[in-house]
């Protein structure tokens, strides 16, 4: 249960975090509108994903973490399909198994002191430094949400940075016909 | 190419091209071309308003009293932005609209230029859909789509933004029947569509004791099929029915299975019904929050069949047990077959203990109110109106407040079509444009606009749109001096301080009428009222009828927010508890 102007009568049950994937029809004013629906109804967008991905360029996909109750999360997925140019919503979280990953680029100062810490920590991490004109310190990650968030939390205890992160992208790993 | 048109040409082919005989709306800078080739033709009717909220209006009421789309044309900036109630109440309603509007040219867009708004920016929320055409060859395939949009699935408005370069631009013209719109951007249910849920609802509904089927404006919008389909089905289940305010009509107020309007100023024995039923058929209805009441505990012990086209309707406030998405013609036809195929009967015997017990809520009779003296009770102004009115073929529409909900009350439809009114949004000052659409669009019927004092005067311009075409619309307003509604509440929830609702200097409504050059009439008592209303009725000019009713009458029945179906407060002295007053007063 969710939105009315009278309390929820139902159990609530537990909020969680889900991946919507939303293939849509790449035309103008798309990505506001389904940008629009979240803040208009007050759903909560965590982290957003835009890219073209079809062949002929007319179709993008948005990859959108959201969080809330599955009872939100179903009424969100409904309030997407409403919307004109989306073709289709999918849950990943309602389909057995899915695979995500995001990258996050890390300016990290660096010192004499700190600089054979960095080094060790960026190497376990897997964290590969990016060749720059500048030739500052700047080290991609890519992988799994949480294992960035441990990388940042260590990193973040030796020395200063700046983060930008890509936010997640995920697919469905459920084998698939090829003919499809 | 030679067979090139212009953009402006374009927009009134595809109108004609689409059977559009009429189109509401108002002039300026942006939309000229569209205006010029206007002048040209003859297939295509234009009724100017005077101000562009009452277009969009007009064009709900056309909608709602023919079944068919509304057209509006406006102008960029103020003309856009002033019809965005107008599209909001179309989208709440479910109305299909296809509102036009003019846009400064494309090298100017975002630039600040005079009377540039971004208006597909601002309508995107409050439309079905919306598009910027900013090249003049997909104008002719955005206009067929759009009114496919508009009409198909749950009906809404749509809005198509042409740049004015836009409409002087040539281009070709591609017919309705050459555009393929892509399936995922419609409604389409496959034949087979919920077979088997169908089923378990039938089944369910034959082995009901309590059944009651509640009635939405889903219903009136499928056609006019879907009411007669309806009422065939309610006669073969023995069911009682209730239906929402924007139900009204779909079953007949003197069908025998009729409890009428339900909710939150609905019949005591709907609301009793609704929370006893063992079996609840809700067709075409989103079990809106004026219906519900407390939703913890709204029909506690009930099986829950929900039909409704729109998917997101199910399970965002009620969760139900059957649902089923389609529309709701196709839904009942199959309901039909399967109840005759399958011999199935509903337990008599339950079923006239169901009805016994109906009775006796009926015996409250909740609509009761004291009609004693000379004064006007608006109560009884809709009661006369209805009796005076009843053997001629009537449409109505109201403002918002308790004269909407006197008219819900007391003038009783038999017809869906007839009963036009701002539900979802309450929107005071629908009612008057909405009557000149109507009338426009039934130029023979009788058209009344049952107002209030104070929600006449928000669109109260539109005067002169109904004396220059001629439109005999009749607005029979209440006048109580009040905003009645807001005084009301804050009567029973706000310690009797009418902060702000007493509406002081209205003006003489008999000389505004003949300051239009309409026929302006008063009732001041009881005695005056019969002659006004046959006066109002016989006249074949636009009239507004004053009547003047109590002041202080509260709207009764009412469940008050924050409290639930069986806890109905049937008058004045019956006040509800003060924890609860206390809870509700925060609530809408």
């Amino acid at each position: 249960m969710n939105k009315s102007v009278y309390a929820s009568p139902d159990q609530v049950s537990e909020t969680k975090r889900h991946i919507l994937t939303v293939l849509v029809d790449n035309e103008p004013g798309v990505l506001a509108r389904v940008i629009g629906m979240f803040s208009g109804r007050g759903y909560n967008i965590d982290s957003l994903n835009v890219a073209e991905v079809s062949n002929d360029e007319n179709i993008s996909r948005i990859t959108i973490v959201t969080h809330g109750t599955s009872e939100v999360v179903s009424q969100i997925e409904k309030q997407l399909l409403r919307i004109v140019p989306v073709h289709s919503v999918t849950n990943l979280d309602r389909e057995d198994s899915s695979v995500e990953a995001e990258v996050a680029l890390v300016y990290i100062y660096i010192s004499e002191n700190n600089k054979k810490k960095v080094y060790e920590l960026c190497d376990f991490y897997r964290a590969r430094k990016i060749e720059n004109e500048n030739n500052t310190t700047i080290f991609e990650i890519a992988g799994a949400s949480e294992r960035i968030n441990r990388f940042i939390k260590e990193i973040n205890e030796i020395t200063k940075v700046e983060i930008v992160r890509s936010g997640p992208v995920a697919i469905s790993s459920i084998h698939k016909n090829e003919e499809e | 190419m030679n067979n090139e048109i212009t953009g402006a040409e374009i927009v009134l082919k595809s109108l004609a091209e689409q059977g559009v005989e009429v189109v509401f709306g108002y002039p300026g800078g942006a939309v000229l071309p569209i205006y010029d080739t206007l002048f040209k033709q003859n297939s295509i009717k234009h009724i100017l308003v005077r101000q562009e909220g009452g277009a969009i209006h007009a064009a709900e009421g056309y909608a709602r009293s023919t079944g068919k789309t509304g057209v509006v044309l406006v102008t960029s900036g103020p003309g856009a932005t002033n019809v965005v109630t107008g599209l909001t109440d179309a989208m709440m309603d479910s109305v299909p609209v296809v509102c036009i509007t003019g846009q400064v040219p494309t090298h100017l867009i975002g630039s600040d230029a005079f009377q540039e708004c971004d208006t597909t920016g601002i309508t995107r929320p409050c439309t079905k859909h919306n598009y910027l055409v900013k090249n003049v060859n997909k104008l002719s395939s955005v206009f067929h789509e759009a009114f496919t949009i508009a009409q198909n699935g749950r009906p809404g408005p749509v809005l198509i933004d042409i740049p004015k370069d836009v409409q002087f631009a040539k281009g070709t013209y591609e017919e309705k029947n050459k555009i393929i719109i892509p399936s995922h951007r419609l409604f389409e249910p496959s034949p087979d569509f919920e077979k088997s849920k169908i089923e378990e609802a039938v089944e369910l509904i034959a082995n009901a004791k309590k059944p009651i089927f509640y009635i939405g404006g889903g219903c009136i919008n499928s056609g006019p099929k879907a009411s007669k389909l309806v009422r065939e089905f309610i006669n073969m289940v023995g069911s009682p029915v209730t239906m929402t305010l924007m139900g009204l009509g779909v079953v007949g107020s003197s069908d025998k299975n009729s409890l009428g309007m339900l909710g939150m100023h609905g019949m005591y024995e709907a609301n009793m019904a609704m929370h006893e039923c063992d079996v609840m058929i809700n067709i075409g209805a989103r079990f809106d929050d004026r219906v519900t009441g407390r939703l913890d505990a709204f029909s506690p012990n009930s099986k829950k069949i929900h039909i409704d086209i729109d998917e997101s309707n199910i399970n965002k406030t009620i969760n139900v047990d059957v649902p089923i998405i389609g529309d709701v013609k196709q839904v009942v036809d199959k309901m039909i077959s399967i109840w005759k195929e399958k011999n199935y009967k509903i337990d008599t015997d339950s079923l006239k203990l169901w009805w016994d017990k109906i009775n006796k809520w009926k015996e409250i009779d909740c609509l009761n109110y004291n009609n004693e003296g000379k004064q006007i009770k608006p109560q009884y102004a809709v009661q006369r109106l209805y009796e005076l009115t009843k053997n001629t073929k009537t449409f109505v529409t109201t403002e918002v407040g308790q004269h909407q909900m006197w008219a819900a009350q007391f003038y009783k439809f038999e017809e869906p079509n007839r009963w036009l009114t701002s539900g979802g949004l309450g929107t005071m000052g629908y009612g008057f444009p909405a009557a000149i659409g109507a009338q426009v669009g039934n130029p023979d019927a009788l058209v009344v606009d049952i107002a209030g004092d104070a929600s006449i005067l928000m669109n109260i311009q539109e005067m002169s749109t109904a004396i220059q075409y001629r439109l005999p619309v009749k607005i029979f307003i209440l006048n109580n001096e009040y905003m009645g509604m807001v005084r009301q509440w804050q009567e029973l929830l706000h310690g009797g301080r009418y902060s702000e609702s007493y509406t002081d200097s209205l003006p003489d409504f008999v000389k505004l009428a003949e300051s239009y050059k309409a026929v302006g009439l008063r009732a001041k008592t009881t005695d005056d009222l019969d002659d006004v209303i046959t006066q109002m009725i016989e006249t074949k000019n636009t009239v507004i009828a004053d009547i003047w009713v109590t002041k202080e009458e509260n709207c009764f029945p009412m469940i008050q927010s924050g409290s639930a179906h069986n806890e109905m407060m049937l008058s004045k002295d019956q006040k509800q508890d003060k924890k609860s007053a206390e809870k509700g007063k925060i609530l809408v």
